[in-house]
C-alpha cells in the first residue's frame, strides 16, 4: 500500500533573494555543503516569525493542518540553526507547493481572473477594459474573521458580560469594559471558584 | 502580447470551450500584429493529463493570457508557477469573433 500522498503546500509570496552565502569564512564550501531550505519551510519562517502570525493562521494560509505547519516550521528553524553554527550557505529551492495568485471578477463581463504577477496591480479587466472589478475572495467573505474566530465565549465573573474568544488570545488577558476585571473562559470548570 | 482562447472549432464564427485541456480548437490570438491562428488541440483524446500537455503547448508560444471556461486543478498550479494569466468566462454561447473584439476594446 502506498502512503497517503503530500498535500501541496500553497505558497503566496516567492522569496527575493534564492540563498545566503557566509560572511568571512576561509574555508570554500561547495554546493554539496550547502543547507537546502524548501520554500514551504522558507514560507511557514515567513509567515511565523515576520507576519507574525500564529501557528492556526499559518496553517490555513498554507493550507495545510496546523500540526503539518508546525513540523514544517521546527524544521525550517533546525536547517537555518544548522547553517549560523557550521557556517554552511542556504540555498532556497524545492518542496512541494504551488504558488498561489489572488482571484478577481468583473462586474461589466461577468468574468473571473487571476493575478500571476505579484509586482504588478491590477487595474482594469483584462477582457473588457472595465475598471468594475472586484476582489473575489473580499466579495465572497471576510476570510480574517474565520481565521480568528473560534467557538469559545469569554465571560467576565462580575458582571456576566460575553464576548467571542479569538485564536491565540486567552480569556483571561482580555478586560472587562464594564468592570474593568480579567475575563474568564465560559464553561470552564474554575468558573463557580469566582 | 499573445493571448489563448479555447474554441470549438475553427473558424471565427465558433463558440468558445468550456473545457481547457480537451478543448477542439486553440486559437491564439496577438494584440499587437492581430494576427489569428488556429490549432486543432491534439491531446483532445488522451485518456489522461491532458491539461498538462496542453499547458505545455500553450506556454511553448510564450502566451500571456488564457481565456476558457473551465480549468483543472492540475492546471492551476502549474499556470501560477508559469505566471500566465487564467480568464474564466462562464458563456458557453460566446462566439471567438466576440471574444476578439472585446479584447481590442
Amino acid at each position: 500500500m502506498s502512503p497517503r500522498p503530500f498535500r501541496l503546500r500553497k505558497i503566496s509570496n516567492p522569496p527575493v533573494i534564492s540563498g545566503f552565502k557566509p560572511y568571512g569564512n576561509n574555508k570554500k564550501s561547495g554546493k554539496e555543503e550547502s543547507v537546502f531550505l524548501h520554500l514551504e519551510e522558507y514560507e511557514a519562517l515567513r509567515l511565523c516569525d515576520y507576519e507574525m502570525l500564529n501557528h492556526h493562521q499559518a496553517s490555513v494560509l498554507m493550507a495545510v493542518s496546523r500540526p503539518t505547519l508546525s513540523r514544517i516550521y521546527s524544521k525550517a528553524r533546525q536547517k537555518i540553526a544548522e547553517a549560523l553554527v557550521q557556517g554552511k550557505p542556504i540555498i532556497i529551492e524545492g518542496g512541494k507547493i504551488y504558488f498561489d495568485s489572488e482571484w478577481f471578477s468583473c462586474k461589466a463581463c461577468g468574468c473571473f481572473f487571476n493575478n500571476p504577477d505579484k509586482q504588478v496591480e491590477i487595474k482594469e479587466c483584462p477582457l473588457c477594459r472595465s475598471s468594475n472589478f472586484l476582489n473575489y475572495e473580499q466579495s465572497i467573505e471576510e476570510p480574517e474573521e474565520s481565521l480568528t474566530r473560534c467557538n469559545d465565549i469569554c465571560i467576565c465573573p462580575e458582571c456576566g458580560f460575553e464576548k467571542p474568544r479569538l485564536f491565540g488570545c486567552p480569556c483571561k488577558d482580555e478586560i472587562c469594559p464594564v468592570c474593568g476585571k480579567n475575563l474568564i473562559r465560559k464553561g470552564a470548570p474554575h468558573i463557580n471558584s469566582f | 502580447m499573445k493571448v489563448a482562447i479555447t474554441s470549438t472549432g475553427n473558424n471565427l464564427e465558433s463558440k468558445l470551450d468550456q473545457r481547457f485541456g480537451r478543448c477542439s480548437y486553440f486559437v491564439f490570438y496577438d494584440l499587437e500584429t492581430k494576427g489569428i491562428e488556429f490549432i486543432p488541440n491534439p491531446n483532445k483524446d488522451t485518456q489522461e493529463g491532458a491539461g498538462p500537455a496542453s499547458v505545455q503547448l500553450v506556454a511553448s508560444r510564450n502566451v500571456q493570457k488564457i481565456i476558457s471556461g473551465e480549468f483543472g486543478i492540475k492546471i492551476k498550479s502549474l499556470l501560477d508557477s508559469l505566471k500566465i494569466q487564467m480568464i474564466v468566462l462562464k458563456e458557453p454561447e460566446k462566439k471567438i469573433e466576440e471574444i476578439i473584439k472585446m479584447l481590442n476594446n
